[in-house]
């Protein structure tokens, strides 16, 4: 197909035939984002955020607010800037010395990007599980009670056994460990490996939980527990998820918001998103056009 | 589709016509790096193999049996038992008067100062300390073996060639006839040199030891290790996870590594003129060894320390930050535990060469010649590489051989210590 014609194509039929073409243009800078980013009982507000790598423009004014007791998957094609936008949530970019954060994220109405806030408190409430299993190279007991350690959440040593069987038992890895706690959470499998490392974020007790395509490492099996986990968590927490995997956001996610080289194109309910996307962005992406 | 097949078949053939070139091209490979480690083992084994056929000597040492009298009348003639009185006692007489026993029929001075040679000027000394412990001993005889001189030890060890010219050699026939004789007797004993190990240096080879020389290096690398540990990995730590990057990090680590190729005499010269002119701190004195030391060291360390600390995966500091540990938590709870094994190495690796240092400690003064063992770091003292240094630079022929022995205890600290850093590692690496 020649340019002309897939410029053509574009313009003119409701669904366009192929291509990179499209996947690749980016969006106009002022573009709005399709579909209701705000909720009703929103946990995490983000209002016009914007985050340059050195001169690389990588989130463009994204509005989005994350529902309490939701998970929202967030989906897009490679390098769209959702695992960027992900660890603004809980300043996991400071890290980075290039990495520039404008615009507002607010946690329960308290702006985390304040001067005056300190990131250690708000890293206990919003907790992270990354994309590769990152035990501590300790003990399973050691990896899941140094969090609570450090903040000093448990007053005893009994109270810290409580922490951890409580931790192990709700990531669903109590039952395989509990006679070996002693030993190194590195000699677990992957994916209970990951489970380790969801248990030893839920062990601060958190509000929210990031999650970095957190099974993209993991084998079907392994991934289908992590997912189930996911589900049970929403109870009690708010979950924000990168996935590479439109099935998984279809899976566990209530909403859903689509990522496109920066911009947040389109947001909703996840049902709403799967079986009736509004934006051709959208509908091409989770169609399987471009990816 | 034919096309395609040809092909296919053109290219294995051509695959299979490289194939024994690129085999040869390993074989050859192979056999270069089997012969670059063939070789250096071979100069590492004629290498100890020199030092060690000719130091391992120097661990015995000849000692002639005599029976000696403690005569009151030389010793403490007036009977009080003083000791400040018998430490100024004639103690040569009484080691003289046994040997003169024996040969009766030398009755020329010089002979009989050839006679008397025959023992180390350390012997009188052997007597006084045995009657400093046991005051008793005091008129009556005792069977001892008092050390003979360096020369006649070097007849007994062979390293005197008796058939050579008596102009040629160090001992004259009269006197290889009482040694003879004497060892018909029996009285020529070889015995471990504990002596070796304890004394201070010597004028006389056969009372010279390394005592104050190892007792010198610990005081000096013990200073060393306190402070270049600490220091290079505190900058290290803070340069790799605290400093901000910019210009002026850069200098500085440019300049770190300038100072790691720094020539160690100029440490030298900087000590003399800092710690010992400007701070006015003792000469010869292992604190000021181990200050400059500690500046030749610290490069090294934290350059090491630098690179084990960049080698921890960034997932682990991610996932501390990400459990809400602050930067200085992570840094400890995590990466530094991590890094230790990396630090250790370097640290080793820097007090190894501290250890083999000669060129700067010559300059703070730490090469003058001092009998007596340091008890500590104020002490004037010299070090295990300048106690091998300066004997290599006397003349006499037992030196040869406590120059060679003394290398051989270097170079024992030198594989304890790289031993202790491999158990050291293997032990942290378990432990995480």
């Amino acid at each position: 197909m020649t340019t002309a014609e897939s410029a053509a194509s574009e313009a003119e039929l409701p669904v366009p035939k192929a291509g990179v073409s499209i996947g690749s243009r980016p969006l106009d800078d002022d573009f709005k984002t399709v579909g209701n980013v705000r909720v009703n009982d929103a946990r995490m507000s983000c209002t016009d955020v914007n985050v340059f790598y050195g001169e690389k423009h990588a989130i463009k004014h994204v509005d989005l607010d994350i529902g309490k007791n939701q998970v929202i998957a967030m989906i897009g094609p490679s390098g769209c800037g959702k695992s960027t936008f992900l660890r603004c949530l809980n300043r996991m970019n400071d890290t980075i010395d290039v990495c520039r954060v404008s615009g507002a994220i607010a946690l329960d109405g308290q702006d985390i990007y304040d001067k005056k806030l300190d990131v250690v408190p708000l890293r206990a409430q919003v907790g992270m599980v990354f994309q590769k299993p990152n035990p501590f190279p300790k003990s399973i007991y050691d990896n899941i009670a140094y969090g609570p350690r450090i903040h000093g959440l448990a007053a005893s040593r009994v109270e810290l056994d409580e922490i951890v069987e409580r931790s192990l038992t709700k990531a669903g890895l109590w039952d395989e460990v509990k006679d070996r706690l002693d030993q190194p959470g590195t000699g677990l499998s992957g994916g209970q490996q990951q489970r380790l490392c969801i248990a030893r974020t839920i062990a601060v007790e958190p509000e929210v939980i990031l999650m970095d395509e957190p099974c993209s490492a993991l084998d079907p099996i392994a991934t289908a527990k992590v997912e189930e986990l996911i589900d049970e968590l929403r109870e009690n927490y708010t979950i924000a998820i990168v996935t590479h995997s439109m099935q998984q956001a279809a899976r566990v996610s209530q909403r859903t918001a689509y990522f496109h080289l920066g911009h947040l194109v389109e947001v909703g309910e996840t049902t709403e998103i799967f079986t009736n996307p509004r934006h051709k962005l959208t509908e091409d992406y989770i169609t399987g056009r471009f990816g | 589709m034919n096309d395609a097949t040809q092909n296919r078949r053109r290219a294995i053939d051509v695959v299979n016509a490289s194939l024994k070139k690129r085999y040869a091209r390993e074989a050859r490979f192979r056999r270069i790096g089997l012969g670059a480690v063939v070789l250096g083992l071979v100069f590492v084994s004629v290498l100890f193999f020199d030092i060690v056929s000719k130091g391992y000597t120097a661990f015995v040492q000849t000692h002639i049996e005599l029976e000696v009298f403690f005569d009151p009348a030389v010793i403490d003639p007036e009977g009080k038992r003083d000791m400040q009185e018998i430490a100024r006692a004639d103690f040569r007489k009484l080691v003289r008067e046994p040997l003169r026993a024996l040969f009766p029929e030398v009755k020329k001075r010089n002979e009989k100062r050839a006679l008397d040679g025959m023992l180390s000027g350390g012997a009188p000394y052997q007597l006084l300390d045995m009657v400093r412990s046991d005051p008793s001993l005091i008129g009556q005889r005792r069977t001892i073996d008092l050390i003979a001189d360096d020369d006649i030890d070097m007849l007994v060890k062979g390293h005197i060639d008796r058939n050579a010219p008596p102009s040629d050699r160090r001992v004259n026939d009269q006197v290889i006839g009482w040694v003879d004789t004497l060892t018909e007797q029996g009285r020529v004993k070889r015995k471990f040199n504990s002596g070796f190990f304890v004394n201070g240096d010597s004028r006389e080879p056969e009372l010279a030891g390394i005592g104050g020389a190892v007792a010198g290096s610990f005081y000096t690398l013990l200073v060393t290790l306190v402070l270049s540990f600490p220091i290079g990995v505190a900058a290290a730590v803070y340069l790799e996870e605290f400093a901000p990057k910019n210009r002026w990090t850069d200098l500085i680590e440019v300049n770190i590594n300038n100072l790691a190729a720094v020539p160690s005499i100029v440490f030298g010269l900087l000590g003399l003129a800092m710690f010992i002119n400007l701070f006015g701190l003792p000469r010869s004195a292992p604190l000021v060894g181990g200050l400059v030391l500690t500046l030749m060291t610290l490069p090294t360390i934290i350059i090491a320390a630098r690179a084990a600390l960049k080698s921890v995966p960034p997932s682990i500091r991610e996932a501390a930050l990400g459990v809400g540990a602050s930067k200085m938590q992570t840094v400890f709870h995590h990466v530094v535990p991590l890094a230790m094994p990396g630090m250790l190495t370097g640290t080793i690796i820097g007090m190894a060469q501290a250890l083999g240092e000669t060129a700067p400690l010559l300059m703070i003064g730490m090469v003058a010649f001092i009998v007596d063992v340091p008890g500590g770091p104020l002490d004037p003292s010299t070090v295990l590489p300048v106690q091998v240094y300066l004997w290599a630079d006397s003349p006499e022929r037992a030196f040869v051989e406590r120059t060679s022995a003394a290398i051989i205890v270097l170079l024992a600290f030198l594989i304890a210590m790289n031993t202790f850093a491999v158990i050291m590692r293997r032990r942290f690496e378990r432990r995480w």
